[in-house]
């Protein structure tokens, strides 16, 4: 077999290359996929919502005439009205609800994003050698996370937040230590799986070293399980964000995220109803989004009604 | 009168990609007593086609045209109707007896269930029915065995209880699918010499499909060559064995390799792949892999007909054969 | 004297599995190949033929280090491939090669035909450039019988038959010098499997591989293998060469799968049926018969056949057959 760069290619070589067909184009799996996506009306209808959001929060803030934190003394605890303004009326101490919200909104949405980012990549990358390698070094490493799984989270977020402090950043590690657990569990079993494949045995059999098959061939079929779980664990995540905020263990004044503004309208409920609808409203509709979206590539991926 | 009539059968799946045509126009009879072999590589539809007559078809197939058995109309028959049909008067048994099984009850219960539900039979005459067939299926020690569970059987014998349980009621009609594609060679020409014993002994009629021609050699009465779809060729197995007429017949007899033939070492191939179901070739569908093709395929072939039974769609005449069906834009002619 | 390129000696693999509870456990042993050995030269097939629980499969895993054997050697140019540590046995891939039954499931439904033949060169010669690469992936396509212009499409997108092609690419672009097929066409059309038999054949005569052919009948091995070993629940139990072992098999059990081989020929097919060639069922290959493990299927079994394992031996014409009556046997195969 050599290695050297081949010749030169002939005249007759060229003319043969320009007689040949050109190259079909493939169709992959994902792109399959994906057409079933679409016709999928829910989840449709969900990731247009959920693009609207993300645009909402990221350029929102910047459209709104106030500030987050800006304090409209002439109107506080002011209802929804159109000629103030206030779309979404303000909370006792005269600040947007329409601002907080939208501001809140990048926090939740980041924590969702950023916490799940961490557990795909921590818990793909461990279930996945886990999986593959099994014997003596799965026992441990699945042990490992049995023990961890077995620490009570609040205990674990509350000792955090005592030693480091109130900061933005440790709530994504907090969130994100504890979600690739499961995230982890998935994919060994469907490594598991993946491992007996005879393609797997194939590319083995072709001296693919271990390293390379995970990567190439172990995690790319992995993938469509991790979507549709990474799809229902953002809800999830941004959920215990919520819950930590509203227990005054989240994010920090003058920051907000739709749990601490949750917790703010809460406690108005009586008096300013608004301050608790809408935060409420933005979380449940991100919520139930997720989760279609979630069924939705489930049902993608794994079509039923094949001929 | 004969137990089966199919006339104008068409089934069509409804994908992604556009409209399968799994079967078209496709017409045949089965007279009682008879045992009629289909035969078609994958993506010919025969087992699709018996799929909608017994009203089992995928949730996106649709069937059209008639299919009559024992007089009744079968296509568009109402669930409840089909079942008191199913299992009773015809029988089906498929490819892969473990999948047919319930893994969780022995052979017993499953084979006394049939019984009681179709033939209303108290439990200890069920179970003295069922020992029975097990013993004409030849399974040894039927009375003891028939407490376990399919696990315990081996491959060949599960195919058996699957034979044992199909015959239990008697059906007028057992329809066989790849019966024997997922068992040794051995076990499966035991299985072959069983079914042909069981059609001799009873008047029970027999539609076996499979891919493999040379595993009907010795069962079928009747052979029907199905390609793409369509009916390529029908006639008695002497007819389609030793003098076959449609060049698809000829090239899937010369591919089956022959222990009976020493001479040569070479295997002749059919070049090419079946066609893709969703972009059928014009005119005829075997044109682009036939060694005898001619400018004349390019149009819907004819339908032949020759008076001991035999079909063909083909250009190239039979001997002795008169048009049945015209070919598209010719005028049907009787030719001589 | 040429010298064989493959020695394979004594080779064993057995499996346990345990069953019971906490307070019985049962050990039982499966031996899967048992004391396996035979010989291959450069350019030369051997066709391997063997049910299902005979250990195939297991054999051709074993051979290739994918299943640890518990004992015996693989002498593979030499070398003993049994004793090497991981890395130098990745290193040996690159001339032992294997094609799989499955032609869809040994694919990776997520890459490209082309990625699929190239990920071999990726892994030994990282250095080639992607030209090189592509170049040589084409070459292999076209080899192999495909369009070079597929080489983006998904194996979702092909044939089974063109799938198994691209497998044989994949197996061949190293340019190994043994190439193990693991039942390669048992999955495929009658009219496919013939092309993909002729291919294997030129492929092998052009290339002047080492080729084990492993299948579950006798049929279709005729046709590409020059010895033919008959393996029965992981022993040998002939090993002839073609010439002689279709026409005049040495062993019970060779006849008996000859016997079975369904002949496109209902006049012979239905006489073939009428001698008691088999007996009973395959055993489970945790409870084998003692003596030799055909003895309880073998009609010409006498009680020596109960207790006494034959060996393989060697007969005058130099084919080996592991059974105590194979001088006073005469399986002729009688012909037209």
């Amino acid at each position: 077999m050599s290695e050297k760069s081949s010749p030169a290619p002939s005249v007759e070589d060229a003319f043969a290359l320009a007689m040949e067909p050109e190259d079909v184009r493939g169709r992959s799996l994902w792109t399959d996929a994906w057409h079933r996506l679409l016709k999928n009306r829910a989840a449709l209808v969900s990731g247009v919502i959920m693009t609207l959001m993300i645009l909402a929060v990221v350029f929102g803030p910047w459209l709104v005439p106030w500030e987050a934190d800006f304090t409209d003394w002439d109107h506080t605890s002011a209802p929804p009205s159109l000629e103030t303004g206030h779309w979404f009326g303000t909370d006792p101490v005269g600040r947007d609800i329409l601002a907080r919200t939208l501001e809140g909104g990048r926090i939740s949405l980041l924590v969702g994003l950023i916490a799940t980012l961490v557990s795909l990549v921590i818990g793909v990358g461990y279930g996945a050698i886990a999986g593959y390698y099994g014997g003596v070094t799965d026992r441990i490493m699945m042990r490992f996370v049995d023990v961890i799984y077995a620490l009570p989270f609040m205990f674990f977020v509350i000792l955090l937040m005592v030693v480091f402090g109130r900061n933005i950043i440790l709530i994504f590690v907090a969130i994100g230590a504890v979600n690739w657990l499961d995230m982890a569990r998935i994919v060994r079993g469907q490594t598991l799986s993946l491992k007996n494949t005879e393609f797997v045995e194939a590319a083995q059999a072709c001296g693919v070293d271990h390293r390379s098959i995970i990567r190439r061939h172990i995690v790319p079929n992995l993938l469509g399980v991790v979507m549709v779980y990474v799809t229902l664990t953002i809800p999830q995540v941004i959920l215990v964000e919520s819950f930590l905020s509203f227990l005054g263990l989240g994010v920090q004044e003058p920051m907000s995220s739709w749990g601490a503004l949750i917790n703010d309208g809460a406690q108005d409920m009586e008096s300013a109803p608004w301050t608790l609808v809408f935060p409420a409203a933005f979380l449940t509709v991100t919520l139930y989004c997720f989760n279609y979206l979630g069924d939705g590539m489930r049902d993608a991926l794994d079509p039923k009604d094949h001929v | 009168m004969a137990l089966l009539d199919v006339r104008g059968l068409e089934v069509e799946f409804d994908t992604p990609e556009g409209v399968v045509r799994a079967v078209t126009g496709l017409n045949f009879s089965l007279e009682p007593g008879e045992a009629l072999a289909i035969v078609g590589e994958s993506g010919s539809g025969k087992s699709q086609m018996m799929m909608a007559i017994m009203g089992l078809l995928a949730e996106n197939g649709r069937a059209r045209g008639s299919a009559r058995f024992q007089g009744e109309e079968l296509m568009g028959m109402k669930a409840a109707e089909l079942n008191r049909i199913r299992g009773s008067k015809i029988a089906m048994i498929f490819q892969d007896p473990m999948t047919s099984l319930n893994p969780y009850l022995n052979i017993e219960t499953q084979m006394v269930e049939v019984l009681r539900h179709h033939q209303g039979m108290k439990r200890s005459e069920a179970r003295a029915h069922a020992v029975e067939m097990l013993n004409a299926v030849r399974i040894p020690d039927a009375e003891e065995r028939i407490r376990q569970y399919p696990h315990e059987y081996s491959g060949g014998m599960q195919q058996r209880v699957m034979i044992a349980m199909g015959l239990l009621c008697e059906p007028d009609l057992l329809i066989a699918d790849e019966p024997t594609t997922a068992l040794d060679v051995t076990v499966q020409a035991q299985i072959m010499q069983l079914m042909r014993e069981l059609s001799e002994k009873t008047r029970m009629s027999l539609i076996m499909i499979t891919h493999d021609l040379a595993v009907v050699a010795e069962v079928a009465d009747r052979i029907m060559v199905m390609y793409a779809g369509e009916v390529v060729e029908t006639g008695t197995a002497d007819q389609i064995f030793y003098a076959p007429c449609h060049p698809y017949t000829q090239g899937l007899l010369a591919s089956v390799p022959r222990l009976d033939r020493l001479d040569t070492d070479d295997l002749h191939a059919i070049p090419g792949n079946p066609p893709n179901l969703l972009e059928l070739p014009d005119g005829c569908r075997f044109r682009e892999r036939c060694s005898q093709a001619s400018a004349a395929c390019l149009e819907r072939p004819p339908v032949w007909e020759t008076e001991d039974g035999r079909s063909s769609r083909c250009v190239l005449r039979p001997e002795g054969a008169v048009m049945r069906e015209k070919a598209a834009g010719a005028a049907a002619e009787e030719a001589e | 004297m040429k010298k064989p390129v493959l020695r394979v000696q004594d080779l064993t693999v057995t499996f346990n599995s345990v069953t019971g509870n906490v307070f019985h456990r049962q050990e039982r042993r499966n031996r899967a190949v048992d004391g396996i050995s035979f010989e291959l030269f450069a350019g030369e097939t051997l066709g391997v033929v063997g049910e299902s629980a005979s250990g195939k499969s297991t054999l051709a895993r074993a051979i290739l280090g994918l299943i640890k054997p518990n004992r015996g050697r693989v002498m593979w140019l030499g070398e003993n491939l049994t004793e090497l540590d991981e890395e130098s046995m990745r290193q040996r891939r690159k001339e032992l090669q294997i094609v799989f039954q499955d032609p869809v499931a040994s694919l990776d439904p997520r890459m490209t035909a082309g990625d699929i033949i190239a990920e071999p060169l990726w892994n030994f010669y990282p250095n080639m450039d992607r030209l090189q690469v592509d170049e040589r992936t084409r070459g292999m396509m076209k080899m192999v019988g495909l369009l070079p212009n597929q080489i983006n499409r998904y194996p979702h997108e092909f044939s089974s038959g063109q799938c198994q092609r691209i497998g044989i690419a994949r197996a061949l672009v190293l340019n190994p010098r043994l190439l193990i097929c693991d039942e390669p066409v048992s999955a495929l059309d009658v009219s496919i499997q013939a092309q993909v038999v002729n291919l294997l054949k030129d492929l092998q005569k052009k290339l002047g591989l080492a080729l084990i052919f492993i299948a579950h009948d006798l049929s279709v091995v005729r046709h590409i293998s020059d010895r033919v070993m008959v393996i029965y629940m992981g022993q040998a139990m002939e090993v002839s060469c073609k010439e002689s072992l279709y026409r005049k098999p040495l062993h019970p059990y060779t006849n008996a799968l000859i016997k079975s081989v369904p002949l496109p020929d209902p006049k012979l097919a239905a006489e073939a049926r009428r001698e008691n060639w088999l007996t009973g069922d395959m055993p489970s290959p945790f409870d084998r018969p003692r003596g030799c493990t055909f003895h309880d299927r073998c009609p010409y079994r006498v009680k020596r056949c109960e207790a006494d394992v034959p060996a393989l031996r060697k007969m005058e014409e130099g084919d080996w057959v592991a059974c105590h009556r194979a001088e006073d046997l005469d399986l002729s195969i009688e012909e037209e």
